[in-house]
């Protein structure tokens, strides 16, 4: 049996994060009511013209230089032209033949070093509204009675990031896009929530048995909106095509609708029925030439980018972990309690766990992470509840020693354990588990101020017996 | 007259064919021409096509001296050209001399040939993208359908008149997969070969002349029936327009009893000098626009 691989290519589309939209002076509003933030512009009025924002085009700059994109000095906005009630003017004004920014490359350390994923390029379009379809049973396109279209959306700046062919996984594919979304998040240009629709991504999947050059027609999977499907997505599309070629059939290029409840995917358009967007250069905009200035006052904004941060702290942890840390942008609270003493991978932990105090309490939270052995449950939690919204006082939680007096705490397990008889036979049967139910009894027993660490061991000692 | 392309600001206009379309003002006289023009040109933060324009000198005098004017002979000796159109042109640039102004031979050969099938490519390509929103959805005529689709169609077709309908069905086939480069991009090509063209006469001259049109005013709907017959008569003022030139008409005598259009073209931004001739010749040549049985 011949051995398959997977090939994915990603096309990530992101709102960007302005104060307008991408043509007109129309305010971007997540949640405001529908169609009120409209004008002849979006609305597609004879005689109204677009205008760029120029924020739009900085920010798509900054992901270019952040991908390490060539950066178009000529940059053509084109008109991709097809006929939907989202898009009122016939078409929507994207770029075609010169994208802002051309191929580029995006690394995902891992413990074998560096992947490299090819970014093929990133443009800047404008999204279409959103259509609602309403009535019906079933809620969907088919069946529906009517349509309502929110205008609010249409002219929202969309950039899209077009990945080389390079991904081999659904594991690969979830890394690439969890480090892409943090790459964004802290260039400050979107806010990238696939559960707001900020963030969407077109799948390319294909197989191909390995070493073998070229690529087999792809499978299309659009406007996928989460993570977890996105990976199972793949998954089902490398099994049915392999399932498919191991058939000896061929297949064909075809748009794709992931079905979650049934894990599988079904045709939504085959390549006769692909539209024709008669793409031709915008004659209503003039081409932008972004100065040289201006890039590289953008290259000298860049932040210092995840991907160089989870090589560093990778040095501390495992990658997978910094991965993890970076990916959810977490690490910078793990970076405060680590050089304020604490071990990392007890930083890192705290880090996931509680990463919302504020960075002012650093010290102090470092100090109490350090102490933690010796605190009760109530100052600890107290301590990390209170640091997220005021300046916190370490020595006021740090007097608050959890009881590890064995002598306290004996009697108190002693009654606990008479008192259930039938868990203390569960334990010695096998099921360990049950530990945590003694744990919490003593801690209720104790008013939260017993040593869990001193518990936990009095409990197993006890339990042996 | 139709100013540079990107001088006038098409905000408000309804879109044809968007690298083409440009607003010009129409007056009585060539003076009028100019002060209206001072007033609507210039930039338009709402258009991010529109530039910024050299102050308007209101025409004044009629002294010509060194002023060159180049004659192309493609645009006075073509065949369609009737000999009355001929004369009142020649008449026009004898007139010019008498003024001062320096006379010369000159040749737009491409222009000329090509630049008529080139505009059938780009502005029906155009246009046929800029009528898509007439859709009957959110503004004017609706006819209503059983569904959605059959309203859009409804609607087009009672909305658009044959002409229009022409037009977006040779764009869109100009535009499609397969056929972009061999047509909507190969007249892009063309239209950059017009405008060097023109470039390297205006090395030698200041402007160019030659009759507006080929023919004085037709019957009305003599030509609805043959299209091509109809293009025809644009043919000596699309080079120019595809270069994105500015030109200025002015009636310049009769020909069987209809007035006869003189054409004069510039390079980009050249509007003061077209005013600047136009003026001089609209004084010395005395011509009446009231018709003569309405003297």
């Amino acid at each position: 049996m011949a051995e398959w691989e997977a090939v994915v290519g990603l096309e990530v589309h992101v709102h960007l994060k302005t104060r307008t939209k991408m043509f007109c002076r129309c305010a971007l509003e997540y949640g405001a009511h529908e169609n009120t933030r409209t004008c002849p512009v979006c609305l597609a009025f004879p005689g109204a013209l677009p205008v760029p924002n120029a924020k739009a085009i900085e920010h798509t700059i900054k992901l270019g230089l952040a991908l390490e994109c060539e950066i178009a000095e000529h940059a053509v906005f084109a008109r991709k032209n097809y006929f939907y009630p989202d898009l009122p003017k016939g078409y929507q004004i994207s770029q075609y033949e010169k994208p802002l920014c051309g191929r580029g490359r995006f690394l995902l350390p891992t413990a074998g070093g560096d992947e490299e994923i090819g970014i093929e390029r990133a443009h800047l379009e404008e999204d279409a509204a959103k259509t609602v379809h309403a009535g019906g049973e079933t809620g969907r396109t088919i069946g529906a009675e009517y349509s309502l279209v929110d205008f609010n959306r249409g002219g929202t700046p969309l950039l899209e990031i077009v990945s080389r062919p390079d991904i081999r996984s659904a594991d690969q594919a979830l890394r690439y896009l969890r480090l892409l979304r943090q790459t964004i998040v802290e260039l400050g240009i979107s806010d990238a929530e696939m559960e707001k629709g900020t963030m969407r991504a077109d799948v390319n999947v294909s197989v191909r048995e390995r070493g073998e050059n070229g690529f087999r027609p792809r499978w299309e999977l659009k406007n996928m909106n989460s993570f977890t499907f996105i990976g199972r997505g793949i998954e089902a599309a490398v099994r049915q095509q392999v399932a498919a070629y191991e058939a000896g059939k061929t297949l064909e290029q075809s748009t794709y609708d992931y079905d979650p409840d049934l894990d599988r995917l079904t045709v939504h358009r085959s390549k006769e029925e692909a539209d024709d967007y008669r793409y031709f250069p915008e004659p209503d905009l003039v081409p932008v030439d972004p100065p040289r200035e201006l890039v590289e006052r953008l290259r000298g904004e860049l932040p210092k980018l995840p991907a160089a941060r989870i090589r560093r702290i990778a040095k501390e942890l495992s990658v997978a972990a910094a991965d993890e840390l970076v990916s959810t942008g977490n690490d910078h609270k793990a970076q405060l309690l680590a050089e304020r003493g604490v071990d990392w991978q007890t930083a890192a932990n705290v880090a996931m766990n509680e990463p919302d105090f504020l960075d002012a309490n650093a010290a102090a939270i470092a100090a109490i992470v350090k102490a933690r052995d010796t605190l009760t449950r109530e100052a600890y939690d107290g301590a990390f509840a209170a640091a997220r919204s005021v300046s916190i006082d370490a020595a006021e939680y740090l007097a608050q020693i959890a009881v590890s007096d064995t002598g306290e705490l004996d009697p108190v397990i002693e009654s606990i354990l008479a008192a259930n008889p039938q868990q203390v036979e569960t334990y010695r049967g096998g099921k360990e588990g049950v530990l945590g139910f003694f744990v919490g009894q003593v801690m209720k027993e104790t008013g939260g101020k017993a040593d869990p660490k001193v518990v936990n061991e009095l409990l197993r000692e006890k339990l042996k017996a | 007259m139709r100013p540079t392309y990107g001088t006038v600001s098409r905000y408000g206009v309804v879109a044809f064919a968007s690298s083409l379309d440009q607003v010009g003002p129409v007056a009585r006289t060539v003076r009028d021409c100019a002060f209206l023009y001072s007033v609507i040109s210039g930039k338009d933060p709402c258009d991010s096509t529109t530039v910024d324009v050299p102050p308007v000198e209101l025409p004044d005098g009629i002294d010509l001296k060194g002023v060159r004017i180049g004659v192309p002979k493609e645009m006075n000796e073509t065949e369609g050209i009737e000999p009355g159109v001929a004369a009142a042109v020649q008449a026009a640039l004898a007139k010019a001399e008498e003024l001062g102004a320096e006379l010369g031979e000159c040749s737009l050969p491409r222009s000329v040939e090509y630049g008529m099938p080139c505009y059938y490519l780009v502005a029906p390509a155009e246009a046929s993208s800029n009528l898509a929103r007439y859709d009957g959805v959110r503004y004017g005529l609706r006819v209503e359908g059983r569904d959605r689709l059959e309203m859009y169609e409804k609607t087009r077709d009672a909305g658009f008149g044959d002409e229009p309908k022409r037009r977006i069905m040779l764009g869109t086939y100009a535009l499609s997969a397969g056929y972009y480069e061999a047509y909507y991009g190969q007249a892009q090509k063309v239209r950059t070969l017009i405008k060097r063209e023109h470039d390297e006469v205006f090395e030698r001259f200041d402007l160019i002349a030659s009759p507006t049109s080929p023919t004085v005013a037709f019957a009305l709907g003599a030509k609805t029936a043959d299209p091509i017959a109809m293009y025809l008569s644009d043919v000596l003022t699309i080079p120019s327009c595809m270069a994105g030139l500015p030109g200025l008409n002015v009636p310049c005598g009769l020909s069987e009893g209809l007035p006869v259009g003189l054409q004069l073209i510039g390079p980009q931004r050249s509007e003061n000098v077209l005013f600047r001739v136009g003026h001089a010749l609209e004084q010395s040549l005395g011509f009446d626009p009231v018709p003569e049985r309405l003297r």
